[in-house]
């Protein structure tokens, strides 16, 4: 466990909570990622305004972080394409079929103590858990 | 100006995102990662943000309104069905392939990599082939009914 970083950990995981929390009390939309930026993809007009600036916020993160020394790191991704783009297409499609992400069964229905998002979350991790140990080690990846 | 609090939630959450390492896939990978070198970082993560969302939604709960909307939207559905397990396995099975779910793969569209642009659009386009799907069998059940209708 030498990559455990137990207190960043709790600090970053209180943030995440309290934006849950603060973004049901003042507009009373739930925070779940997938649901705020698959509402964006469609041509109907209403209730676009508050996605826009939340997932704006999400951006706009790294990029004043970086502005006081604390920039982001490139992301590392897997070399090939295919993978990448097969990986989007299952969490689009799963999260919209499975009614959200980590955020929104993770962080949000569970908090909210909902046993759909208590199964939806056990669900994702496990079959997560069984990708990982598959391609990082039966694979020899 | 009540577009500033949702504005302020996603700094605040893409604050949490990064100060807790999971914009980065390999840190969430390590989480996953049970049979390797094992870091429990993202269970510290969801803890820790549960422990503050149970107690502020519980408090949402008591309140008649939200401060700047007229109601609040919270998800109706309850009950465990395929749909809900059969998604929640499609979204784990792409997780765990790159390590990204939709949050840090949004926040990170900031670095401009192309590999999370290319990401981000493969996942928009899994979401609208959802809807649309669902789009097709809503109306291919409602033409059923239509047709039955007509045929008693």
């Amino acid at each position: 466990m030498a990559n455990f970083t137990p207190v960043s950990a709790a600090i970053g995981g209180v943030l995440i909570g309290l934006s849950a929390v603060l973004l049901m009390l003042s507009t009373g939309r739930i925070a779940g990622i997938s649901g705020v930026f698959s509402g964006l993809l469609n041509l109907r007009g209403e209730d676009k305004g508050w996605r826009i600036a939340f997932i704006g916020g999400l951006i706009l993160a790294p990029i004043l972080a970086g502005l006081i020394g604390y920039g982001m790191a490139q992301p590392k991704l897997p070399s090939s394409w295919a993978v990448i783009v097969v990986a989007g297409l299952l969490v689009g499609f799963g999260t919209r079929l499975g009614g959200g992400c980590t955020s929104g069964h993770g962080i949000c229905g569970i908090g909210r103590l909902s046993l759909r998002s208590i199964v939806a979350t056990i669900v994702f991790m496990v079959t997560a858990v069984i990708t990982v140990a598959i391609t990082h080690h039966a694979l020899g990846g | 100006m009540w577009i500033i609090a949702p504005l302020l939630c996603g700094l605040i959450f893409g604050a949490g995102l990064l100060i807790s390492g999971m914009v980065q896939p390999t840190k969430v990978l390590g989480f996953l990662d049970i049979f390797g070198a094992w870091d429990p970082s993202l269970a510290v993560v969801m803890a820790a943000a549960l422990a503050v969302s149970i107690p502020g939604f519980m408090l949402a709960d008591r309140s008649a309104r939200p401060w700047f909307a007229g109601q609040y939207f919270r998800p109706g559905k309850s009950g465990i069905d395929l749909p809900l397990v059969a998604g929640a396995g499609l979204f784990g099975i792409g997780w765990g392939l790159v390590g990204l779910c939709p949050g840090p793969a949004l926040e990170s569209l900031a670095t401009l990599s192309p590999e999370i642009i290319v990401f981000v659009a493969a996942m928009a386009a899994g979401m609208i082939a959802h809807d649309a799907w669902q789009q097709s069998r809503l109306t291919a059940q409602r033409d059923r009914q239509l047709a039955s209708a007509t045929d008693g």
